[in-house]
């Protein structure tokens, strides 16, 4: 069966373009990041790309208006709005659901809050190597679609080895749950991109991809098509 | 289940799931060691030979005239602040969980002192994250961690201050969670930390309120205490929050006031009132007072404020210099800028027998004092 692969994109003017694009070079998932001005999950490439977001007048009602036009771009695509609770404390979490779903969201990632906490909020839950078996099938209980393998234990970003938590996460959440497991964290080539499929149903791409986005749509196009082709290899 | 607003509406947990095993761990082994005779005796005993504990209590009739005003001095606490009493806590704490890395955020640099002395006594290694801009203002504190062994980090990106250094430390506590303890520094932080941080400070309540009875014969009217994160108040607070005659009175720096000018939003894990604007965005604190210029505050005293079993008050930049002044010219004391807040309001208060926490000495605010003063040498 084909990999899945996960785009993440930094909620911005030109994201719709540069979602439009991801998806023709193969990505069947994208994330939009809603920036937060104290984003703990994130490594200094995505916090860089919240903090001129953030700069360029993105807040939460601008990114609701991203998610829309991007949605008239990308057909049926999954978009997934990633963000953290403070932005849903101050829009309301039931208000958020329904405006981001009006605008065309699948589903929900909030990094900050895990598994058992806010369960109002139907989400795609995380799972990291940390996480107990009883934390992984809570996750497994309350997660939308599918579970977000952490593959290690830290912030988002590129590295130049895949982690080796990962084999040991999968098959310790693979054992516990049938639901697709997309590995995210620490992935940015091809080669990491194609090692961690292999133990996963599918991958997530963010810092690396945020990074590839500012030379423009062309160029993150040809990126995911070179993740899409090692995944299809 | 992994969520407790301890506090109403206030506390949780929101942080990355890499960090709810070790969240639970913390939890298992906290009340395991309240409930262990020699946790506690060695809590306990610490303070008495290496803090300096019991803090005495001292009248100070010219500062305030017409009242009986009572400073509880964690000033003269080894290191010069309250916050050695949660370093020293937290550090045994993190021994019985078998870590041997320590990393703590700092402001105005008196939580990293004290920390980095707990590691020095224990042998433990100590990384410090600070602000570029306050590791400018206090750097006799940045001197001082050097000299005890700890690494500070510069933290030079967003306002360089507590809010970022916070965050920082949270970011490599997700990196190396198995191997390292938080020291946070305040009452502030996903559960169980703003629980194991009042318990820790409230030995400052609990010696005040002893020593206020035997000099008095009588509890005070008021007591107040100056609130960043709120781990001094909280403490001094947790000796009379039984007692309903007793009023609480939180200060907060008017550039910095969660409580009195924040919105419920969650900042570093928990579900508290915090500066921000209707996007949930954090704001940008202000506080001449490294310590105090923090856009959060505990979750607990958020629902103190709610309950009104507390209430918080503002003091600004002038007014807390001038009653730093005014206590060093009155009473022979320089107090922390940040314990200057609290002084500031004393006469303000319509009361005559109050209790002010005075949290830290003022040693390390002499540059940034002369400097507001236009009196730099």
């Amino acid at each position: 069966m084909s990999k899945t692969l996960a785009i993440y994109l930094m909620a911005g003017a030109e994201t719709p373009a540069l979602a439009e694009a991801a998806v023709a070079g193969g990505a069947d998932i994208i994330e939009v990041g809603f920036p937060f001005s104290d984003p703990l999950a994130d490594g200094p490439v995505i916090r860089a790309a919240a903090e001129k977001a953030l700069a360029a007048g993105m807040r939460t009602a601008a990114c609701l208006e991203c998610v829309a036009a991007t949605r008239a771009l990308v057909g049926d695509t999954p978009l997934i709005p990633m963000t953290y609770a403070s932005l849903l404390e101050a829009y309301g979490w039931a208000r958020f659901e329904t405006d981001a779903r009006a605008a065309g969201a699948t589903s929900f990632i909030i990094a900050d809050t895990a598994a058992g906490s806010r369960p109002e909020l139907r989400r795609v839950q995380l799972v990291a190597p940390t996480s107990t078996d009883a934390r992984i099938a809570l996750a497994a209980s309350e997660t939308d679609g599918w579970l977000y393998l952490v593959t290690l234990t830290g912030t988002t970003g590129a590295r130049t080895e895949l982690s080796d938590a990962l084999a040991g996460l999968a098959a310790r959440t693979r054992a516990l749950t049938d639901v697709p497991l997309y590995a995210g964290f620490g992935i940015s080539t091809p080669e990491q991109a194609r090692a961690a499929a292999d133990l996963t149903d599918g991958i997530v791409v963010g810092s690396r991809a945020v990074q590839v986005a500012e030379d423009g749509p062309a160029a993150l196009r040809s990126y995911v098509a070179s993740l899409r082709a090692a995944l299809d290899a | 289940m992994t969520t407790m607003e301890t506090y109403g509406p206030y506390g949780g947990r929101y942080v990355p799931e890499t960090l709810i095993p070790a969240l639970d761990e913390l939890t298992a082994a906290w009340a395991e060691a309240l409930a262990d005779p020699d946790y506690l005796a060695e809590v306990e005993h610490l303070g008495r030979t290496y803090t300096g504990r019991p803090s005495p209590i001292t009248l100070a009739p010219r500062f305030a005239p017409g009242k009986r005003l009572y400073l509880k001095r964690e000033d003269l606490n080894h290191t010069g602040a309250h916050k050695i009493n949660n370093a020293l806590g937290q550090v045994v704490l993190a021994r019985r969980l078998g870590k041997k890395r320590i990393i703590a955020e700092t402001g105005a640099g008196q939580h990293g002192v004290a920390t980095a002395t707990a590691c020095a006594r224990f042998g433990l290694e100590c990384v410090v994250f600070m602000g570029s801009e306050d590791m400018r203002r206090q750097a006799p504190n940045v001197e001082r961690m050097y000299l005890m062994g700890a690494t500070v980090v510069p933290v030079e990106f967003g306002t360089k201050t507590l809010k970022e250094a916070t965050s920082e430390a949270i970011r490599d506590w997700i990196t190396n969670v198995e191997t390292t303890h938080y020291v946070i520094g305040s009452c502030v932080g996903p559960a169980p930390y703003p629980e194991i941080v009042r318990e820790l400070q409230a030995v400052i309540g609990r010696e005040a309120r002893g020593q206020l009875l035997e000099a008095e014969g009588a509890l005070p009217e008021v007591v107040i205490a100056c609130i960043g994160g709120g781990s001094n108040a909280i403490g001094m607070f947790a000796g009379f929050i039984d007692d309903p005659g007793v009023r609480l009175i939180g200060v907060e720096a008017a550039g910095a006031a969660s409580l009195g000018r924040g919105r419920t939003g969650v900042l570093h894990g928990s579900r508290s009132s915090i500066l921000a604007d209707s996007d949930g965005q954090i704001a940008d604190a202000h506080s001449i007072s490294a310590g105090l210029d923090y856009p959060g505050v505990g979750p607990e005293h958020a629902y103190l404020r709610d309950t009104r079993r507390a209430e918080y008050l503002p003091c600004t930049d002038e007014q807390a210099l001038e009653a730093f002044q005014r206590l060093s010219k009155m009473e022979g004391i320089i107090p922390a800028l940040e314990s200057s807040h609290a002084l500031a309001v004393v006469e303000e208060i319509d009361a005559e027998y109050i209790a002010v926490c005075l949290s830290g000495r003022g040693d390390k605010d002499l540059a940034e004092v002369l400097a507001a003063l236009g009196m730099a040498s």
